[in-house]
């Protein structure tokens, strides 16, 4: 489709621009307290720009901009997840204490700036445009990063970002331009033809661009070994960045991997197929590896952490190493699995953080001690999060059972060669009962009964409770989630 | 009556539900409200077993509503004769449960709506016959009674609760491993039944990592459940969690919760995978005689009496174990011999509820003697029987239907299953009889050193165990002399189901000669 044909489908981002301009512009009319306001702003911004993705839904799969980004059910989709986390995240926002006495309009639109960027990386199927989208996020991400900026460790936080990013940036890019070098393309169906037609002589350099391209993708879901920057920045980063850093950019990134190796590498049946296939490298058990790796790294780590929101950072790798786990799969239900635990684990994931954020809030700290008998001071809120850690462990009734449940199922369905990731999935839950209960056991088990409760104040209170239903109900019922996944499971693909 | 058995499952999760709201400080409304909530479902249950068709061996009562279509996950609920004893058992025990724990003082709210929804998850794992269903309430079990023991347990309750939790929950993820498994070799369903019919026929010569697809998940679930019974080298979780969580949790944990695992070994292993059991039923026996030694050694070594106990658990397990073994004889290379085999199958299934029955006596008049002398040293005590005569009765009941005298009906069902495994395992039941001795010696020991010689000073003012106490466990030791003395009723209510069992067994046993 042509450039001004396109924009008739590119309302969503384009009324995102317009809130983004709205909010900068508001904020130079307002003082210093008044800030939050920018954030109605956004959230006014984003409902619309929500209710425009779900009515561009239904229109059939099509290429925008002469094939640089696509609109697919799929790709709304993850809009959607990514609205949610932003929507939450921006609510937390105002009422999270460390960002006081900061001015939070940049804050808030660099934030909105940064959905423009996860909506393009979502959707691209271009290599420049993936790589622009990329960047996009990653600069709002450091910039979010260090906001605290009387804060060291979120200056420290800022810069390992930048350094990190701009390095594997730099590898990934390194390797999508031997890519054009193979297929002198920068289109994704332009490449997959290619490649299909190449001989074996080109494997070597196809072998190192892809691992180099993975860095970038790796870097940006925190799979290990690319994953050194995050327990860092999320700990230094204000809760709800790290909060925000642990859902939306996640979500995107799996979309962006999901897209690339499924509309570049596979013939739709498994990432084993004959495209990828011919390169002679072990694709699936690579993943695999990386995968396996990625989890129990992440579990094993966050066992001795002492800091719950570190402790989380570790936990969002070793999540990250779960819906890894689908990817040598990559068939349709594959997809559908990452989908589904994606979508749960925005909830979980953030009302787990939302907790962090009230505690700090109301002791200022973070670690193990300061959710010493929770449970007896804060029923609600130790009851809650009891539900968050159940979820995050994926036990069932919760909504986390139901995310791994599908992974596991998946694996299984995909016969006996991916068995070994199911059995290693199985012991890292194991191993992360260890450590999310060991929260459950400081709240409760060591606590006094206390002759006064408190409850946190209604925004919090309110976004706890929010998190907290779909990650309890979408454990008993969630057809609905079901269905809706399997309606966004289209692709647009362009037949050779 | 349509629905009784969702009734048996929602009656505790509603109770659970309104005991959280009742007011905090008004504690005695919260012990009552518990106390009818489950004698209302102990009635309903009662009121099950009369309506029960005992001629019958099929799933009665069975209840099915569609939950999640796309996955064909339903909600499935039946009843037969193998799951209806146990139902009884754990009504009755969590309605007794409630009297037991009328002391505890912590948190009382907060301990019975834990308790009422541990009594759901139970009720629920028997009764449901969907395997994601029976997953979830499987799980369900596992977060109250780490509160259970974590909260309101002795010294090392933390470190328990824990234990015990990544025991059960490494075993459910194999089991899920299994289940999903099946899941797909049979058709997409969760459906047990549809499962039990499809899985011989639809497990034949698949490979998984080139074994025997049958031989894997038959390990993957049998090691979720032989964690739960526990089997031997999967038990060290138990005499640590028996002996910190409180005493009615100690009751109900080796009541009902250890008879989860051999009523999923005879549900799940025997019912969907019947020709595999003559390639590991050696294997069982084996581990059934581990258990019998081990657990009798172990609870000889005791110095704390409901360590002792807890260990006997294990011993009593293990001849459950033996039993379910025997169901092999029915097979034709082995003779064919129904009659050893129902012999075996009944008497493992009545070792499970006798066992249930007397351990929770044991666990409750342990429970008593620490209440008064705030330990539990078998050693530290000594002519109890002459201050406290009705207790030294009743434990000397309880001890000798422990021991497996004639006349209590561990007897019976120990014999059932020594009879029905002679056949194919001579040795192995041989061997296993020295666990008898080593089952009088702990518990005639123990109850020497407690209460026989000269009183011990320090507890010359020691209360007469008292009537509340006297409630628990009078009913419990009238079922084990009766069924004792006239074991039919129970065995006439499983037998069908356990002919079913057999039948299939014995039939596929043709093809699963290797």
């Amino acid at each position: 489709m042509t450039n001004f044909q396109s924009l008739e489908f590119f309302v969503p981002e384009l009324i995102l621009v317009i809130t983004i301009l709205a909010a900068l512009i508001t904020d130079l009319f307002l003082k210093k307290s008044k800030t939050d306001l920018i954030g109605w702003v956004l959230c006014i911004g984003l409902v619309i720009v929500g209710l425009s993705v779900l009515n561009l839904s239904s229109v059939p799969a099509t290429t925008l901009f002469s094939d640089a980004i696509v609109i697919d059910p799929f790709s709304s989709f993850m809009k959607i997840v990514i609205i949610i986390s932003t929507l939450l995240v921006i609510a937390a926002s105002w009422a999270n204490k460390e960002l006081e006495n900061y001015r939070k309009g940049e804050y808030f639109t660099i934030m909105g700036i940064m959905v423009l960027g996860l909506f393009l990386m979502t959707s691209s199927v271009d290599i420049i445009m993936l790589y622009v989208s990329i960047e996009v996020v990653s600069i709002m991400s450091f910039i979010l990063a260090a906001y605290l900026k009387l804060d060291t460790r979120s200056n420290e936080a800022g810069l390992k970002y930048v350094i990190y990013g701009a390095f594997s940036s730099g590898v990934m890019l390194f390797g999508l331009s031997i890519v054009y070098g193979l297929t002198g393309s920068t289109s994704y169906f332009d490449i997959q033809e290619s490649i299909f037609s190449m001989d074996s002589s080109a494997n070597p350099a196809l072998i190192m661009a892809l691992l180099m391209i993975f860095a970038g993708f790796g870097y940006k879901i925190s799979s290990v070994p690319f994953h050194f920057w995050t327990p860092d920045v999320y700990e230094g980063s204000p809760t709800t960045i790290t909060a925000y850093l642990s859902v939306a950019p996640k979500a995107a990134g799996f979309a962006m991997i999901i897209r690339f190796f499924h509309q570049i590498f596979s013939d739709s049946i498994a990432l084993a197929g004959t495209a990828i296939g011919s390169t002679d490298l072990p694709w699936p058990e690579i993943i695999g590896v990386l995968a396996v790796v990625t989890m129990t790294m992440g579990n094993l780590v966050a066992i001795q952490q002492n800091s719950i929101k570190r402790m989380l950072a570790y936990s969002s790798i070793a999540h990250a190493g779960y819906m890894m786990l689908a990817l040598p799969v990559l068939s349709m239900e594959a997809i559908e699995s990452i989908m589904i635990y994606l979508f749960v684990y925005v909830f979980m994931n953030l009302g787990a953080f939302f907790i962090v954020i009230t505690v700090k809030n109301k002791t200022g700290g973070e670690t193990f001690d300061d959710y010493q008998g929770l449970g007896w001071k804060m029923p609600v809120v130790g009851s809650l999060m009891t539900l968050f850690m159940l979820s995050l462990t994926g036990l069932p009734p919760t909504a986390g059972f139901v995310g791994k449940l599908y992974i596991f199922k998946t694996l299984v369905g995909a016969g006996s060669d991916f068995l070994w990731l199911v059995v290693a999935g199985g012991i890292n839950s194991v191993i992360s009962l260890y450590y999310y209960f060991h929260v459950v056991k400081v709240m409760f088990l060591g606590g006094e009964r206390s002759d006064t409760l408190s409850y946190p104040p209604s925004l919090m209170f309110g976004l706890i409770v929010f998190t907290a239903i779909p990650s309890l109900l979408l454990g008993l019922y969630w057809n609905p989630l079901a269905s809706w996944v399997k309606d966004s499971l289209v692709f647009y693909t362009q037949t050779m | 009556m349509e629905n009784i058995l969702s009734l048996l499952i929602w009656i505790p999760i509603l109770g659970a539900i309104v005991v959280a709201f009742l007011p905090r400080d008004n504690e005695n409304l919260v012990r009552y409200t518990s106390a009818a909530v489950t004698g209302l479902q102990f009635v309903v249950a009662i009121v099950l077993w009369r309506k029960f068709d005992p001629l019958n061996g099929s799933m009665q009562f069975m209840e099915r509503y569609e939950w999640i279509p796309s996955l064909n996950i339903s909600y499935i609920l039946g009843v037969d004769g193998l799951s209806l004893p146990m139902v009884l058992l754990t009504a009755m025990l969590f309605f007794i449960g409630v009297f037991v724990s009328w002391n505890i003082k912590k948190a009382v709210k907060g301990y019975f709506a834990l308790y009422l929804l541990l009594n759901a998850g139970v009720v629920g794992v028997f009764l449901s016959l969907d395997f994601f269903l029976f997953y979830i309430f499987w799980e369900v079990m596992l977060l109250p009674m780490y509160f259970l023991i974590g909260m309101w347990g002795g010294p090392q309750r933390e470190y328990a609760a824990i234990k015990f939790f990544l025991y059960t929950l490494f075993g459910s993820v194999l089991m899920l491993i299994g289940i999903l498994g099946l899941y797909f070799t049979c058709g997409k369903t969760f459906d047990i039944l549809l499962i039990m019919e499809r899985a011989p026929e639809a497990l034949d010569g698949v490979l998984w990592w080139g074994m025997s697809a049958a031989k894997v998940i038959w390990v993957l679930v049998f090691i979720g459940f032989a964690i739960k019974v526990p089997v031997f080298p999967f038990h060290t979780w138990l005499p640590l969690a028996h002996v910190e969580a409180p005493t009615a949790i100690s009751v109900l944990l080796a009541g009902i919760l250890l008879k989860l695992g051999v009523y999923g070994i005879i549900r799940v292993n025997y019912g969907i995978m019947p020709d595999q059991v003559y390639w590991f039923a050696g294997g069982l026996a084996f581990l059934g005689l581990v258990n019998v030694l081990w657990g009798g050694l172990c609870a000889l070594a005791q110095t704390d009496l409901k360590k002792l106990v807890a260990y006997s658990s294990i011993n009593h397990m293990g001849y459950s174990l033996l039993g379910m073994a025997a169901v092999v004889a029915a097979g034709e290379m082995n003779g064919g011999d129904l009659k050893a085999a129902q012999a075996g199958l009944s008497g493992a299934v009545f070792q499970m509820f006798n066992h249930g029955t007397i351990s929770a006596m044991l666990f409750i008049l342990v429970g008593v003697v620490y209440e008064r002398a705030h330990h539990r040293d078998i050693d530290g005590f000594g002519g109890l029987a002459s201050q406290m005569p009705i207790y030294t009765g009743i434990t000397a009941l309880a001890f000798f239907a422990g021991l497996g005298l004639p006349g209590f009906s561990g007897f019976v069902s120990e014999a059932m299953c020594f009879i029905g495994a002679f056949p194919v395992f001579k040795t192995i039941v041989i061997l296993s009889t020295i666990g008898i001795l080593l089952n009088a010696a702990y518990f005639l020991w123990a109850f020497q050193r407690v209460f026989f010689g000269k009183l011990n000073e320090k507890y010359k003012d020691m209360e007469e165990i008292n009537s509340l106490e006297l409630f628990t466990v009078i009913p419990l030791a009238i079922i084990t002399l009766f069924f004792g003395l006239y074991p039919g009723p129970y065995l006439d209510l499983i037998k069908s189901t356990m002919d079913q069992i057999i039948e299939k067994i014995a039939f596929v046993a043709t093809y699963a000669v290797m």
